[in-house]
């Protein structure tokens, strides 16, 4: 990745920085380097061209607003570089699609909103449990139902992680502009290749069609992870099979290894099993292959953190206009820091901890009815959760830094 | 056709994999899955390059006993998992095991758009009339008026014809007979495996211990009689008289007939794209 090194502003300086300004120093030294020139470029576009940068050779879909762009995009691009674009019935058939041409050995990925994202929670289970790579692009509008399919919510939060029936863990990421929609789903296709599992990436409505100048890295700076592939002989070949760190090489269909795969509990052949140890194993490495790699897989960016009183939490657009409250509010000489998460799952336990010791009072703005405020009060079970305080918003509307000026002269 | 041993089944068994399996005693989908094997091992096929994928069900259990690539989806998806994989290797002979709710019910959309887009898949849908594996619920072929465990006082609704609707939504090859006919059933995989497009073929099978003990309908071996006595080959139809076909399964080759091939369609495009390209 190009800039998962996120570096903190401590300088007073950084209070009268505008947002343009805030890019990260290191991807702009990568971007200055870049043959690639500046465009401006939407959200939904960049998530496309990170797709096809990360060896995307698979896609299927079906329409949806606000992601169609992702699709109308890549059913213009496959073609050209040999790869497979094909447009679904429907969602359900999206998800089953991209699992089996995982399997079959491509690089796949489908893109939905809201309705199509719950119709594929079935398949999503489906590719977690047989631990097959695939990445679900989410580009959430309000809900529940059809709600207001052009404006923006932040309400899948808590679907993408608990979305599917069943116990099973999720990798969740959420950019917050144009150019880190370019640079997570990237990580996001990494990721799954690497974790054998379906990675979802979070786009804010309003993220995936707003513009900005981006000038995306050449591709020799482009980090590509592809699974790993087994140098055993057939017979020896164990679909689950377990090395450090619970990731397993993966054979594709064609390939001579004639695995089994279902979505019945396995053992690590893939047969089904009834047996309580079988199911058990199972179950703890689908667990463990994330909880033992909390520390490849969580980003967060902490942002004028270090003597902050009151800590902004907030991810995606919201965090944008929390990075803009932050900087006004610093102006005016108020102790303000924001925590974002670029991994949303699993969610950054450690950094929360660490800023609720310092801080005496966290806000949670997000839009929605109250989802990450839940983890953040989770965290703060010693102490009274009183200064936790949220600010939420469901009504198709973005929250503005000055809705978080007035919560922190509440608060303060 | 070429005569294969009955032994050679036993060579495409998984042998690591713990039998017994899970179909009840009398039950045609064992019949069936030989006559699938047979068909294969006739053609001589690697099979490396075999993708068994099935749904849920009784007979979606079949891929996990056989030597191939195996794949065991969600209820209703076997085609649209089938799908990504032909579509991404082409080369693969994809065939896909399902039934009648899963294929037709749960699964009706995948069917029909797999069928209109003439991808080249292997569908061979083991017809049961019933949910067996959930206990006996009435499925989209339940007989109108037989009973079912949802069906109480007598199945109300009218059954799908099954290759009729796969012959509505463009499929190029469609052919039915049933578990009675393994002979049949051998030739028709052949037919559908060597056939470039959607191939549906639909097994008319027996469930004695579900369907047959809710309709008494007189157990295993008088239920593979019923299936020889209440149908007749396709070839038969028009010597009989109207009252001898009425009710009758039609066995045979329904359509077979030459379409552009999905796979090769979207190759074409693939190479106008990157010619187009190259005019520039």
């Amino acid at each position: 990745m190009p800039n998962s090194k996120k570096t903190t502003k401590t300088t007073k300086a950084a209070a009268k920085e505008t947002k343009a300004q805030q890019t990260d120093t290191a991807l702009k030294e990568l971007e200055s380097k870049s043959k690639r020139k500046n465009v401006l470029m939407q959200g939904n576009e960049a998530v496309s061209y990170g797709a096809l940068d990360a060896g995307c050779n698979f896609f299927a879909g079906y329409p949806i607003t606000p992601s169609t762009e992702i699709a109308e995009i890549l059913a213009a691009e496959l073609p050209k570089r040999g790869g497979v674009f094909i447009q679904m019935e429907d969602e359900i058939a999206s998800i089953c699609a991209i699992t089996g041409a995982s399997l079959a050995g491509a690089k796949a990925l489908t893109a939905t909103s809201g309705p199509g994202f719950s119709l594929m929670q079935e398949g999503i289970g489906f590719a977690k449990i047989t631990e097959t790579p695939c990445v679900v692009v989410n580009v959430q509008r309000v809900g529940p139902s059809t709600g207001m399919p052009t404006s923006p919510a932040q309400g899948d939060i808590m679907q993408a992680r608990w979305g599917s029936h069943g116990d099973a863990p999720a990798i969740v990421l959420y950019p917050d502009s144009v150019k880190e929609c370019y640079e997570l789903t990237i990580r996001a296709i990494n990721l799954s290749e690497k974790y054998r599992t379906c990675v979802i990436l979070l786009l804010d409505e309003v993220l995936g069609h707003m513009r900005e100048s981006v000038r995306l890295p050449d591709m020799e700076n482009v980090r590509v992870i592809n699974r790993i592939k087994p140098t055993v002989p057939p017979h020896w070949y164990k679909h689950y099979d377990e090395n450090q760190k619970y990731l397993s090489p993966l054979a594709s269909y064609g390939e001579g290894y004639r695995f089994h795969v279902t979505g019945l509990t396995h053992d690590a052949l893939g047969f089904p099993t009834n047996k309580a140890t079988e199911g058990a194993e199972m179950m703890e490495r689908l667990r463990k292959k994330i909880s033992y790699n909390i520390r490849d897989l969580v980003q967060i960016e902490s942002h004028q953190l270090e003597d902050a009183k009151i800590a902004l939490f907030a991810a995606g657009i919201s965090a944008r206009s929390a990075k803009a409250a932050v900087a006004i509010a610093r102006s005016e000489g108020v102790k303000v820091g924001l925590l974002r998460p670029l991994t949303i799952w699993p969610f950054p336990d450690e950094a929360v901890r660490k800023m609720l010791q310092h801080v005496e009072t966290v806000i949670v703005p997000e839009l929605n009815q109250g989802q990450l405020i839940h983890e953040i009060k989770r965290l703060t079970k010693d102490k009274s959760d009183s200064n936790v305080i949220g600010l939420q918003r469901v009504n198709g509307k973005m929250i503005t830094p000055n809705d978080i000026l007035r919560k922190i002269k509440e608060v303060m | 056709m070429a005569n294969i041993p009955q032994r050679v089944v036993h060579e495409y068994l998984r042998h690591d994999k713990k039998f017994p399996h899970v179909w009840c005693a009398g039950c045609s989908n064992g019949t069936v899955l030989g006559a699938i094997i047979r068909g294969i091992a006739s053609l001589e096929l690697d099979r490396n390059d075999i993708v068994m994928v099935s749904g849920i069900g009784c007979s979606s259990r079949m891929p996990v006993y056989v030597d191939f690539n195996t794949l065991h989806t969600l209820h209703g998806r076997a085609i649209a998992y089938a799908t990504g994989i032909k579509l991404y290797k082409p080369n693969l002979k994809v065939i896909v095991i399902t039934g009648d709710g899963d294929c037709t019910a749960i699964g009706g959309n995948h069917l029909i758009h797999a069928a209109r887009r003439n991808i080249d898949l292997s569908v061979i849908l083991i017809n049961n009339n019933i949910y067996g594996m959930t206990g006996g619920q009435c499925s989209p072929t339940t007989p109108h008026e037989a009973l079912a465990t949802t069906m109480p006082y007598g199945n109300i609704e009218p059954d799908f014809d099954i290759c009729q609707l796969a012959m509505g939504a463009g499929a190029s090859h469609v052919a039915r007979t049933t578990a009675f006919h393994t002979q049949e059933v051998q030739k028709m995989v052949v037919d559908s495996l060597t056939h470039p497009g959607f191939s549906l073929i639909e097994v008319m099978s027996i469930c004695p211990v579900i369907f047959g003990r809710l309709n008494k309908k007189g157990g295993p071996a008088q239920m593979m009689k019923d299936l020889r006595d209440n149908s007749i080959p396709l070839t038969a139809v028009d010597k009989l008289p109207p009252e001898k076909v009425e009710g009758k399964i039609i066995r045979g080759t329904l359509r077979k007939e030459i379409q552009p091939e999905y796979c090769d369609v979207y190759a074409d495009l693939v190479a106008r794209v990157q010619n187009m390209g190259e005019d520039k």
